[in-house]
């Protein structure tokens, strides 16, 4: 490893501009001419529109364009649509209500948009949307899922009876019963995950520009992946062929899977802008990222495990209802199906397990992955039970699990997944040893001396990612490939620029990316370039989420590599006139093995551009392409412990220490994934104790600001202890696992584990407020 | 309308600006100042720090004809020249920022928050005092350490200073 190569904690390239203010995100963009756009939403959970006066805003000072879903039908936009088909049990597919990007006839959740007004200033548009008229005619509402499956229920689409989406099942019914049925012990649960909002800190914001002379469309967005934003708007929504489409991400500040949709707002100003002849800019304020982010998680589940008499478990069955909210967002049907149910064998050997799902609408924002995306869920149910289930039979909770662990591979689990490699033992052990477990009971007794309950509990979580095997996937139903292209492109000077399908919104890929690239010939990675986020620079790509930027996009740069490398030796062997097998790269040059002759890098580049002197039929220049296809997904495991200390007269939980003993794989650098670990347990503690999306009966979002929101500040939090033991992986050439979700995967249970266990209860509702906590602990003394 | 005239990063600049313009709003779109940033619309978020007269103010929370007759420093104007300002520096050194959105406010934020502790910071009071400035994305243990660190290398700095003035 060398200081800028694969494995070297380099600090970050992309740093610079963000630690002096010259980080460029949408927002920041000024196009000539350009004007502003503000929505007219939804003030209403469910109602019909009777009608729209737009007479009194176009009359308003600065107003340039008033334009509603009516217009917007005629001119062809599309629906949006869910990328994703899952059929029922018994055959039938998904039942896909409409979703126009402008409501027209009906308005199904707050927020819902209806009217873009476009004027001279922010304030202008803000101004005129308000003097916009629209007449409703209100309707029941109904914002649980649970509820919106009883009958007589309001009836949201028309296309979904009783607002059932669908009702899938994975696994054998049968085996699992008989198990439960058979058992010498079944724990059962009734789990409810609570509805979070994912909240990167820049609010979503969209720039649409229709140059008239070339008819060709610009879009600068908020995205995660602006190619499968260019496909989707031309493929699906009509906005523009995808030559006459251009998608621009920036600088992009978060994501959290919530920038990976298309939403109304890119495709309506892209529309608007043809319409009223200017560019069009759009930023959400955050009361409207609140009511509009595709939200996360919500699922009502009941569990029951089988063990037998010796504690292993014989069977695991589930049943849950998913939330998807008023519309089908684009992946929102994977989520809770093939990104949760299928990781339902977590770190242990079981026989048969059997899930159920029903997904529901209901008068809420659309549902849609959230950090981690299905496998939080998953792991909250497994790591829940795990720690219900050895308190009930009075085991250890870390050796209830370690009997239980897979510890041969690969396994093949009965819901799908074939993991590759793993030690989860090695997990166990290293985060027991740094959170001094065996010493707890002492520190417990110390606390209560001071009158506080200290609790500790842990979470043994694993994750599918790295997604994923397009095959795969368009045998589940996935309307899209999740393969990764990579362009390598070295200059005449040897200087190298690598085009990457990826997207970078925090994860450090000009960093990690050039580690690469170092790493492999030894150029510096101030002289190597990554360049992403532009439709019209990379050709095509898949985007960043589900933690397949390392695993899938930096294999395919690492492809591409290798055919540059290829290419570069044979001019090498060429020039120094030796066998090609017999030439190797070392500190920047390429050699004859055991020999000092050698050629600088940069001479090999610049004999490719001159071409001069290059092998006979070969062609000039030196630039590469590659797609990687994963062949499996990755499986990153760990274990995570928590020990908390409450305050019973307060109810306040003070994290006292955290600890995460992860296994990523091969790991490009090491300080980024760190930061990875520590931003996705911030997530993890934040929806355990904090957070909490609420909508009140009618359907009004109680939750729309950071004054009744409860987001993590950094006085919540306890420095994070982290560390990791790696087995490669592998199914990639770089043995990468992936990082970016595994923190907000593995530390909801720890912490409700910790707590739980503290005050002596069975479970505790997410998150788990000081008042909750307090009303637990009054509800447990009598 | 208003006129607003005020010094920034030490260049004085005037504008007309609607009397409701906040300052972030002036700085972002009258002064091309970008790197001020728009997080929430309460006053939470933090992603607005600026320093008005040597203090850290959410630029979100004060109007532009406020701010007229005053001296701001934006992130823009935080290093002298190519030298980074030793909290920027320590942000890079010990990974405090991911997306980069909340890092120009923190990072203002935290340079307050040191010259105002010139006997030193610990963990807790960095903590405490970054209470008004949200990340999504660090869960706060690097932007912690490296506040901590460029507090330390800023205490060293002017103690070298003092000691050159003795």
């Amino acid at each position: 490893m060398g200081i800028e190569g694969v494995g070297a904690r380099v600090a970050r390239k992309e740093d610079k501009r963000f630690i002096t203010g010259a980080g460029r995100y949408v927002d920041d963009m000024v196009v000539p001419g350009m004007k502003h756009a503000a929505f007219v939403r939804s003030p209403h959970a469910h109602a019909q529109i009777k009608k729209i006066d737009v007479k009194k805003a176009q009359a308003m000072p600065g107003v340039i364009g008033v334009l509603t879903g009516k217009e917007l039908k005629a001119d062809g936009i599309g629906n949006l649509i869910c990328g994703w088909m899952i059929h029922s049990k018994d055959g039938s597919p998904m039942k896909m209500g409409a979703w126009s990007p402008l409501a027209f006839d009906k308005v199904r959740y707050v927020g819902d948009a209806v009217v873009i007004v476009v004027a001279e200033t922010k304030g202008q548009a803000r101004d005129a949307a308000e003097a916009v008229e629209i007449t409703y005619k209100e309707l029941k509402a109904v914002v649980e899922a649970t509820k919106a499956l009883e009958k007589g229920a309001p009836q949201i689409h028309p296309e979904a009876d009783n607002n059932l989406i669908f009702d899938w099942e994975i696994g054998d019914a049968k085996a699992t019963d008989a198990a439960i049925k058979a058992a010498a012990h079944v724990t059962r649960m009734k789990i409810v995950n609570n509805r979070l909002v994912p909240n990167a800190m820049e609010p979503r914001a969209a720039l649409g520009h229709y140059d008239k002379a070339d008819d060709h469309y610009t879009c600068w967005t908020t995205s995660q992946n602006p190619h499968v934003a260019r496909l989707v708007m031309s493929a699906f929504y009509n906005v523009a062929p995808e030559n006459k489409l251009r998608v621009i991400a920036p600088d992009v500040g978060g994501g959290f899977g919530s920038k990976i949709y298309i939403y109304p707002e890119e495709i309506v100003c892209l529309w608007a802008s043809k319409k009223t002849g200017v560019p069009v800019k759009w930023v959400a304020d955050r009361t409207e990222s609140f009511l509009t982010d595709a939200h996360g998680r919500d699922h009502v589940s009941t569990v029951e495990m089988a063990f037998d008499t010796n504690n292993r478990i014989t069977g695991f069955k589930v049943d849950t209802i998913a939330n998807l909210g008023a519309y089908m967002s684009l992946f929102s049907s994977c989520v809770p199906t093939y990104l949760y149910a299928t990781l339902l064998s977590g770190q242990y050997d079981i026989p048969t397990i059997h899930a159920n799902v029903r997904t529901v609408y209901t008068n809420t924002a659309p549902v849609d992955a959230y950090r981690g995306a299905g496998r939080p869920e998953a792991t909250y149910l497994l790591e829940r039970t795990m720690e219900a289930a050895a308190r009930e039979l009075g085991v250890s909770p870390a050796e209830l699990r370690r009997k239980n662990f897979i510890t041969t591979f690969p396994h093949q689990t009965p819901v799908i997944m074939n993991y590759d490699a793993g030690d989860y033992g090695a997990s166990l052990d290293a985060a027991m040893n740094v959170s001094d477990y065996a010493g707890f009971a002492k520190r417990k007794a110390a606390a209560a001396k001071q009158g506080k309950l200290r609790g500790i509990g842990m979470s043994c979580y694993i994750e599918a990612c790295g997604i994923a095997p397009s095959a795969a996937v368009g045998s589940l139903g996935a309307g899209v490939g999740l393969w990764e292209s990579a362009e390598v492109r070295v200059n005449a000077v040897g200087t190298i620029e690598v085009l990457t399908g990826s997207h970078s919104h925090g994860q450090g890929h000009e960093t990690t990316f050039a580690q690469l690239v170092n790493q492999r010939f030894g150029v510096p990675i101030d002289s190597v370039s990554i360049v992403h986020g532009d439709t019209d620079k990379v050709q095509m790509g898949m985007g960043t989420y589900g933690s397949r930027s390392g695993a899938v996009g930096m294999s395919a740069i690492s492809k591409a590599l290798d055919k540059v490398e290829a290419k570069a030796k044979k001019i090498a062997a060429h020039l120094l006139e030796a066998d090609e097998g017999d030439i190797v790269i070392e500190n920047g040059a390429l050699k004859v093995a055991g020999t000092d002759k050698n050629v600088p890098w940069f001479q090999v580049a610049l004999a490719a551009y001159t071409a001069h002197n290059l092998p006979a039929g070969m062609e000039p220049g030196l630039k590469e392409t590659a797609f990687y296809d994963p062949s499996n997904f990755t499986f990153p495991a760990g274990c995570y412990i928590c020990e908390v200390e409450i305050d019973p007269e307060t109810g306040t939980t003070e994290i006292v220490q955290f600890v995460a003993a992860d296994d990523f794989g091969n790991i490009i650098n090491p300080m980024i994934v760190e930061g990875q670990v520590h931003g996705g347990i911030a997530q993890g503690i934040g929806q355990a104790l904090l957070e909490g999306a609420h909508y009140d009966a009618s359907g009004q979002l109680l939750t729309a600001s950071y004054m009744d929101y409860t987001m993590p500040r950094a006085g919540d939090l306890p420095s994070f202890k982290v560390s990791t033991s790696n087995t490669p992986c592998p199914g990639n050439p770089l043995g990468i696992k992936g990082c970016g979700e595994a923190g907000a995967i593995g530390s909801p249970p720890a912490v409700i584990n910790a707590i739980t266990d503290a005050i002596g209860i069975a479970d505790i509702a997410m998150p788990a407020s000081p008042s909750t906590v307090w009303a637990a602990i009054r509800a447990a003394k009598h | 309308m208003s006129d607003v005239s005020l010094m920034v990063n030490g260049r004085r600049v005037s504008g007309v600006a609607e009397d409701r313009t906040l300052l972030v709003h002036f700085l972002r779109d009258n002064l091309g100042l970008t790197g001020t940033h728009v997080g929430c619309d309460t006053s939470q978020c933090g992603a607005c720090v600026v320093h008005v007269d040597g203090k850290a103010v959410k630029s979100c929370t004060m109007l532009a004809v406020q701010a007229s007759g005053s001296s701001v420093v934006t992130i823009e104007g935080l290093a002298n020249g190519a030298d980074l300002h030793p909290v920027q520096a320590a942000f890079k050194e010990h990974h405090g920022l991911q997306c980069g959105f909340c890092t120009p406010g923190m990072i203002m934020t935290a340079t307050d928050m040191i010259s105002r502790h010139p006997e030193g910071l610990d963990e807790a009071t960095v903590r405490a005092e970054l209470e008004g400035n949200i990340c999504r994305c660090t869960g706060y243990h690097n932007i912690v350490k490296a506040i901590l660190a460029a507090s330390k290398t800023m205490a060293k700095a002017s103690k070298g200073k003092a000691k050159q003035a003795a």
